[in-house]
């Protein structure tokens, strides 16, 4: 079978100078001369840190709502979805008498490849990816982390679904506004 | 007041007075020369640490060494298959002592998504491992942040060595000052 392709030629120095490499050495010395007055690109890390994006995709953690009620369901569909299988649900039933609530969630921070379909399929908007990204531990059960974790790195977020509305007593307005209404069923 | 006295005042201010295990440790924790097992795609993000932008020399730990008799810390980034595992249990068994590992990734700290017969379930059947960094690729902020777990390991084990209470954490310190 013949060759194909044409290797390119060496390039050669013409000149007496040229051959000497006088001029290359002059040459790249003073691309490092000129790199010891620009601004240093170096991040001192501990120190200084980036602002990651909205959308970055880090460690991910359970949320509250307004109301300090666990959003989750176990619906078990993250645990189904997650590639790695980094998620262990158990479900209980809950003070409510209709939905579920999980009883177990662990995360296995060292199986989770942050791809984020957890967050992408959950119908409750109760799995979020954070901004977290230099966690690192010393062991593997240091790194699994459990359902009071999570939802202490998640915190609380608000959103517009209020699916426990029709739960909740109407109550006048102005109390509404002085307290908050205790969580339907207790807290989970 | 005799001369040697006072010489030994005048030169008070510029003695230092350490242990010999305390600056051992401190030359061991402040050259840490890692043997990088760059395996898969995490060892592009350690290129990425040695690199200008998060210079990891600024640790002292910028020394990479393809010799593992060279090496003090050993870095798993990357999916660690069955194939492969001889050869990193090789490697480590042919670094001398001290010596410390980090798994940086998923895959080499616990297989990650690869549920695989071929693939190692994490590195720590084979080697100890001393700090296990999570994410698919970490950032190279978590792999410095794993060599500043290192040297404070080696900091802590001298402490320990000579019955000493641990230096107390940058981390600890700050949210107690909160």
């Amino acid at each position: 079978m013949p060759l194909t392709g044409k290797p390119v030629k060496r390039p050669v120095p013409k000149g007496l100078l040229a051959r000497s490499y006088l001029p290359s050495v002059i040459k790249g010395m003073w691309i490092t001369l000129r790199h010891m007055f620009r601004p240093k690109v170096t991040m001192q890390y501990p120190e200084e840190k980036w602002t990651m994006p909205d959308r970055y995709r880090g460690l991910p953690a359970l949320v509250r709502d307004e109301q300090q009620r666990v959003k989750c369901v176990a619906c078990f569909l993250c645990q189904y979805v997650c590639p790695p299988k980094a998620i262990h649900i158990e479900a209980q039933q809950i003070g409510t008498g209709i939905e579920k609530g999980p009883k177990v969630f662990d995360i296995n921070m060292l199986r989770c490849i942050m791809c984020g379909y957890c967050e992408e399929v959950c119908p409750e908007e109760a799995i979020f990816l954070t901004k977290e990204y230099q966690t690192v531990g010393q062991s593997r059960d240091g790194l699994i982390y459990h359902k009071d974790k999570l939802l202490e790195m998640g915190g609380i977020r608000p959103d517009s679904t209020h699916k426990w509305g029709p739960l909740e007593r109407p109550r006048p307005a102005d109390q509404v506004a002085a307290t908050a209404p205790p969580p339907v069923g207790g807290t989970r | 007041m005799s001369d040697a006295d006072r010489d030994l005042r005048d030169a008070e201010p510029w003695i230092l007075t350490t242990r010999i295990a305390d600056y051992i440790a401190w030359g061991r924790k402040n050259s840490l020369w890692p043997m990088p097992m760059g395996l898969a795609c995490c060892a592009i993000e350690m290129m990425a640490v040695v690199a200008p932008r998060y210079d990891i020399a600024r640790f002292g730990a910028e020394a990479m060494r393809f010799s593992p008799r060279q090496a003090d810390m050993m870095i798993v980034a990357g999916t660690v298959v069955k194939k492969m595992a001889p050869a990193v249990k090789r490697i480590y068994d042919q670094m001398p002592e001290p010596k410390w590992v980090i798994a940086m990734g998923a895959c080499a700290s616990t297989g990650g998504m690869f549920r695989s017969y071929a693939v190692t379930q994490g590195v720590d059947e084979l080697i100890p491992v001393d700090v296990y960094v999570p994410g698919c690729p970490p950032r190279p902020e978590a792999l410095i942040e794993a060599v500043m777990q290192i040297q404070r390991l080696i900091d802590a084990r001298a402490r320990a060595a000579r019955g000493a209470a641990p230096l107390e954490a940058p981390a600890a310190k700050a949210a107690a000052g909160k």
